[in-house]
């Protein structure tokens, strides 16, 4: 019989905040265990949490950024259970309502296949919503150590539909996840630091039935190559369990990346009771229409959109388009070199190949380019009008790119000035045309490339200085007239 | 004359004539206490050295002619449940043994701002759980009035500190009662403000939708005194309010003519004792006296508040104290083979019996399958119990009733049944629900033996200053809070000055 896998993922995506969400105590990663930690996030008799509005932003704008119903009443409650690295044993968290209601990611299969570049596929989403993040257990030899600088810190709970058939589409979805959540500022999304861990549930069903099959949720992901591959395992595991006859559990399983493997955590009679009930010590979240209002500037174009809108205004091709959207910083790089050039195309060709590989051999960003974006615009517009060579300002980029100074100041400063005076091009041609009588027999013989060899002789005389296109309809014109 | 006989107001008067110095003040305090502790056991602990060094200090900040808050100088006893930095702050529990507070709870700040001193650490039932204070880890407290009995609880010890003339004031929290009924099982005066009057910041947490702090004092005009520094919005608590903060004794005009006091048909049962019932019922007669005009007011849903409490209650309580699970501080229990058997020893052997009664209940009533039954019902009767007060404050200004149905009872006589011992909060436990505020203030006497009976005068949200003003009012025309306890037993009691 053929199955089909249907998956869904809680996405938990940490929040970018200076502070912590219900304290005072920075956010900031690696500093001394236990440094970054005061009664409240300590959960320390007598203290209390008070929300940071940041938090909420951010999760209201990462709604509005996935086209989501904003509630504008919503709560939070409390979460509980046992745990080390919690430290009131109680997760505040929100439970019947989120802050964000549905909303939709749209992915590309570009991300796992090039060819598939442009074929996309929507994902619905059931919520989002904000929660505290625990420590973090660390085992010694003989004992064991809790460091709860993280316990606070702010996390979004991104709740997918069921509605990702393959392993393919759960990384396509994620990337698409990430690519929105870093380009709204809602998240680094780093995931060397744990910023973006996920739960994946994961069911099949015989191709053509309408109920899903039994659910199993495999805890605690946290790269996404590890999603697709314990997707595949899962489904396989879960397909042939099912055509050998046998049932499947409603369990909790977990990924062992050296193994390979997904094994049970705990079977649906294990299964923990929240006791969810609402926080008494913070009050529901009321949001007015001006604040919301205030949120909705902050609303970056998304980058599908601003792709479309690439190709459209400067007229590039969707390739570079989709390069330059993936990064906000690249993109508006590219903007500001565009907007002052009549010749955004090989703006965006320079800024794709010469640049990126520069200052991906740099180690630096694209904030921190010694080129800037009128340089860019300055350097194709010195090839276009003519005064240096395509050739030449190659050079002149690399020395753009070691000085910072203008393209002007180094073509004048290295005496780079294409020579398109008629009267050094027409002596130039005259010598080279008296010292090739073979050469120039064979042109007038007809053999069209032989004027390539004079073209480039002339250019070796002129130590490349000299127009080539210049040459080449003077040599034209001198042996054919 | 021992200089804690006198009120607040007294005391501030002659500092800041300079008659007397805080210093000694604050030796009166230290003999005091030492000399009553034995036998009556308010304190679990003090730092007299510590009060009289704070003490000098003041009276040297006040020779050089700074500027001194209203309270500079006077001592203020602390219960158990609230973080003074440096100090233990165990909650009657042995489950907090070894950890020292590492913050000042926003009403201690504010306190030390207004220049008072916070002193020692009062008795209470384990984590505010209780009506006698028998179940404080620690030992009971006794009762001034008759040290066989009962102080009431759980600010049990706040209660008896005031009333026993060991520290002009003391701060106590009220979750069900905690306040009020101590107060009038000891002859006090005690005032649970509005939620969200005063600050919960640094006040661990029994039930956080119904915990106030408020203040134990000797009189009306202390209580106007203590709550109007302890008062005020804090960022720290997102439920406290940003309501102004009146100079409340302002409101003491003595003045009840042409008030409405409404009484509440079911807070005079049957069952109740008959020397209180008649005491109160003189009290109200005699606030009709001073001109106030008496309406029978009708509060329905009373019957219900018990059960309401004990669920909403103890489902915030089972997940407050799920923090003590020995990972971070106090104690923790030996040899525990994994976390989970650290978290069954710990909170196994640091609990009392109690306590553990109510972390199940709690747990239970929040367990899948059972939470709309309990605790979303629960919630719903809530409601309808606050909307019962907000009806009848449309018919009056404020309400008076008893604060408990019977004086205090002996050690003992109520500790084996649970049931029996959550009754004596059913004429306070509704006012938690509703978040309203309430003081109790002393009525009279039973005669045989003379014990107090306490009066409890309720207002809508933020009416303290109507409250404060019922209260003072009767107190100036009755006198009961200038009786005081033979206590040591054989003492006469000290002459009140003036």
């Amino acid at each position: 019989m053929d199955y089909e896998i249907c998956i869904g993922l809680e996405t938990h995506v940490q929040v970018k905040t200076r502070t912590k969400v219900f304290c005072a105590c920075p956010t900031e990663f690696g500093a001394e265990p236990n440094s970054n930690v005061c009664p409240v996030c300590l959960g320390y008799p007598g203290s209390l949490p008070v929300i940071n509005e940041e938090a909420i932003r951010k999760t209201v704008l990462a709604g509005m950024l996935v086209g989501a119903k904003i509630a504008h009443y919503s709560k939070f409650d409390r979460k509980n259970y046992f745990y080390p690295d919690m430290p009131k044993n109680y997760q505040i968290s929100q439970y019947d309502l989120p802050l964000v209601i549905g909303g939709t990611v749209e992915y590309d299969f570009g991300v796992v296949d090039k060819k598939r570049l442009g074929e996309t596929k929507t994902c619905r989403l059931t919520r989002i919503h904000l929660e505290e993040d625990v420590g973090k257990n660390s085992h010694f030899e003989r004992t064991s150590g809790v460091d709860f600088n993280r316990a606070g810190t702010p996390l979004m709970e991104i709740v997918s539909e069921p509605d990702l058939s393959s392993s393919d589409e759960a990384f396509a979805y994620l990337t698409a996840l990430k690519e929105i959540l870093i380009y709204g500022g809602i998240s680094d999304c780093d995931m060397e630091k744990g910023q973006v861990r996920c739960d994946v549930n994961i069911s099949v069903r015989p191709k053509g039935q309408k109920e899903l099959g039994q659910k199993v949720e495999i805890k605690n992901m946290n790269t996404f190559s590890g999603v697709r591959h314990a997707v595949d395992y899962e489904a396989r595991r879960q397909m042939e369990t099912l055509r050998r006859g046998g049932r499947l559990l409603q369990e909790t399983r977990r990924w062992d990346d050296t193994a390979g493997v997904t094994e049970s955590m705990r079977t649906k009679e294990h299964a923990h009771d929240y006791r969810y009930f609402p926080e008494p010590d913070l009050l529901p979240v009321s949001l007015s229409e001006e604040w919301l209002a205030e949120v909705r500037k902050l609303v970056p174009e998304m980058p599908s959109a601003k792709r479309k809108r690439m190709v459209e205004r400067y007229g590039i091709p969707p390739y570079d388009a989709g390069v330059l959207s993936a990064d906000a910083a690249l993109a508006d790089y590219f903007e500001a070199a565009a907007q002052v050039s009549k010749n955004p195309k090989s703006v965006a060709n320079w800024v794709t190949n010469d640049l990126l590989r520069d200052l991906a051999e740099a180690k630096l960003t694209i904030e921190q380019s010694p080129v800037k974006p009128p340089h860019i615009a300055e350097l194709v517009e010195l090839v276009d009008s003519g005064k240096i060579s395509s050739k030449m300002a190659k050079d002149v980029f690399v020395e753009l790119f070691k000085t910072g100074k203008t393209p002007a100041a180094i073509v004048a400063e290295k005496g780079w000035v294409q020579v398109s005076d008629t009267g050094a091009i027409e002596k130039f041609c005259d010598e080279v045309i008296a010292a090739n009588a073979k050469i120039v027999a064979d042109f007038k013989a007809g053999k069209e490339v032989a004027l390539n060899a004079l073209t480039g002789q002339v250019m070796k005389f002129s130590k490349g200085k000299a127009n080539p296109q210049a040459v080449r309809d003077t040599l034209r014109r001198k042996l054919t007239g | 004359m021992n200089l804690t006989e006198l009120t607040i107001h007294e005391l501030s008067d002659r500092l800041a004539k300079k008659e007397i110095s805080a210093a000694e003040l604050a030796r009166d305090v230290v003999a005091r206490t030492e000399s009553v502790e034995p036998k009556l056991h308010a304190f679990l602990e003090w730092k007299g050295e510590e009060l009289l060094a704070a003490a000098r200090d003041m009276d040297e900040r006040r020779a050089r002619g700074e500027a001194l808050g209203p309270l500079a100088g006077i001592p203020v006893g602390i219960k158990d449940v609230l973080n003074v930095k440096g100090h233990t702050c165990r909650c009657g529990s042995k489950i907090l043994e070894g950890y020292g507070a590492p913050y000042d709870a926003t009403v201690i700040a504010k306190l030390r701002a207004a220049g008072a001193i916070p002193f020692g650490r009062l008795n209470m039932d384990e984590f505010a759980m209780g009506s006698s204070t028998e179940n404080s880890a620690f030992g009971v407290t006794h009762n001034p009035w008759d040290l066989e009995r009962i102080p009431g609880g759980s600010s049990g010890g706040s209660a008896a500190a005031v009333a026993a003339g060991e520290v002009p004031a003391t701060l106590g929290s009220d979750t069900g009662g905690s306040i009020r009924q101590p107060a009038s099982l000891c002859g006090v005066v005690g005032l649970k403000p509005t939620y969200g009057r005063v600050s919960r910041f640094g006040l661990v947490a029994f039930a956080s939708s119904l915990d106030q702090i408020g203040p134990f004092t000797k009189d009306v005009t202390d209580a106007a005194l203590m709550l109007g520094t302890i008062s005020g919005r804090d960022p720290n608590d997102s439920t406290s309010v940003p309501e102004p903060v009146p100079d409340y004794t302002k409101a003491l005009t003595g003045d009840v003519e042409g008030m409405k006091l409404g009484l509440p048909k079911e807070y005079f049962i049957p069952g109740m004792d008959k020397e209180v019932e008649a005491a109160v019922r003189a009290a109200v007669d005699k606030l009709a006296s001073l001109g106030a005009e008496i309406v029978e007011i009708s509060l329905p849903h009373s019957d219900y508040g018990l059960a309401v409490y004990y669920i909403i209650a103890t489902a915030e309580a089972s997940a407050n104290l799920a923090r003590f699970d020995g990972v971070r501080y106090g104690s923790r229990a030996k040899d525990a083979k994994d976390p989970i058997d650290m978290y069954g020893r710990t909170r196994g052997a640091g609990f009392g019996p109690e306590v553990t009664r109510r972390i199940i209940l709690g747990t239970y009533v929040l367990s899948s399958g059972y939470y709309d039954a309990y605790y979303l019902r629960a919630q719903k009767v809530r409601t309808l119990i606050r909307r019962d007060f907000m009806e009848a404050f449309k018919k009056c200004d404020a309400i008076v009733t008893p604060t408990t149905p019977s004086a205090a009872f002996k050690i003992g006589e109520k500790s084996e049944d649970p049931l029996t011992m959550y009754l004596s909060d059913i004429f306070t436990v509704n006012v938690n629900l509703a978040g309203i505020c309430g003081v109790s203030l002393p009525c009279g006497f039973t005669k045989q033996p003379k014990l107090p009976v306490g009066l409890q005068v309720l207002g809508k949200p933020f009416g303290e200053e109507t409250i404060l003003k019922v209260a003072h009012a009767y107190e100036q025309a009755t006198g009961w809070h200038k009786e005081r306890p033979h206590f040591p037993p054989g003492q006469l009691p000290l002459p009140t000055d003036e």
